[in-house]
């Protein structure tokens, strides 16, 4: 599978989903108006690579920002993911959050709470 | 007569305004003003804890006008626009207050205020778990918003919004949210 590499702009995130690695990073801002646009095409990779992934995934978020409608498009990807993990493959989700931002840390939480996959709470201290 | 929309939004203005905006509410207006807002929060030392809150609500503040608004009236004076908004980012003491206005057909106000009195009688904990079934269980709409922008904000202020909904003429109404983004929450 081709890997998906995208350079992160002021309101759209980096993206570095390898699927050779089985690491997948979303890093940076995701506010954009339409959020659908930008993670469709994540998400259809993602069903791609569900059909056979590697034994283990490892999934790095790193968002400073993110906007409301993000956050659904956000949940539809780590819906991939608890299928990958309902599958019995390991899937490990490590959310970054800087140490003052209790709201990042908070939405990592409602993350966890929903989607059956083990998450990682990494406090980012400066 | 129908009443005087911008007289009536800079009467709600209290404290130093840092942006004020009027006009048609697209994706680089968008980026401008928060551009703007957050360079200016950089230059007064803000901590980064009130800049994340501040901007965070500024974006759904900002992208709530963009899929929500109705269409200008007929007889207001700038009819070319496709979606009106006014906006204005105030530093006061202990925070910063973000107020916007925009019109909405007078069909609609009723379920917009029951949406905010809902939120308005919830424990913080209520707001929490709203945010979360509506998460998981509304899917976006066609206008493009996943419902979640007023409940996020209020979840992340910690503090009721306050608006005003104002009769423009038989079949529209004014809306202003105004929200206080404080340094404690």
């Amino acid at each position: 599978m081709e890997p998906i590499i995208i350079e992160g702009t002021p309101k759209t995130p980096t993206i570095k989903f390898d699927a050779s690695q089985g690491v997948f990073e979303i890093k940076g801002r995701s506010i954009p108006e339409n959020s659908v646009e930008f993670y469709k095409p994540l998400v259809d990779w993602l069903d791609t690579y569900k059909e056979s992934p590697l034994n283990k995934t490892v999934v790095n978020i790193k968002l400073e920002y993110f906007n409301t409608s993000s956050s659904k498009c956000i949940l539809d990807v780590f819906k991939r993911l608890e299928a990958i993990h309902k599958a019995k493959n390991d899937v490990e989700v490590n959310w970054y959050y800087e140490e003052d931002d209790e709201d990042m840390l908070e939405a990592g939480e409602d993350y966890e709470s929903i989607i059956r996959v083990p998450f990682k709470m990494i406090e980012i201290t400066e | 007569m129908s009443f005087d929309v911008v007289n009536y939004f800079s009467n709600l203005l209290n404290g130093n305004t840092i942006v004020y905006y009027k006009g048609n509410i697209d994706p680089d207006i968008i980026n401008k003003v928060l551009d703007t807002v957050e360079e200016k929060m950089i230059r007064e030392n803000e901590q980064s804890k009130l800049r994340k809150k501040v901007y965070n609500v500024l974006v759904e503040s900002l992208q709530n006008l963009y899929h929500h608004v109705d269409k200008v009236p007929e007889g207001f004076d700038d009819k070319s626009y496709e979606k009106y908004g006014i906006l204005a980012i105030n530093k006061v003491e202990g925070g910063y207050k973000i107020i916007t206005g925009n019109f909405i057909q007078t069909d609609n106000v009723e379920k917009l205020e029951e949406k905010i009195k809902r939120i308005n009688r919830s424990t913080h904990e209520e707001i929490t778990d709203l945010y979360k079934f509506i998460l998981n269980h509304q899917r976006i709409s066609s206008k493009g918003g996943g419902g979640l922008g007023l409940v996020d904000i209020a979840r992340k202020t910690g503090n009721k919004l306050n608006y005003t909904f104002k009769e423009y003429n038989d079949k529209c109404s004014f809306f202003c949210l105004n929200i206080l983004v404080g340094e404690n929450n």
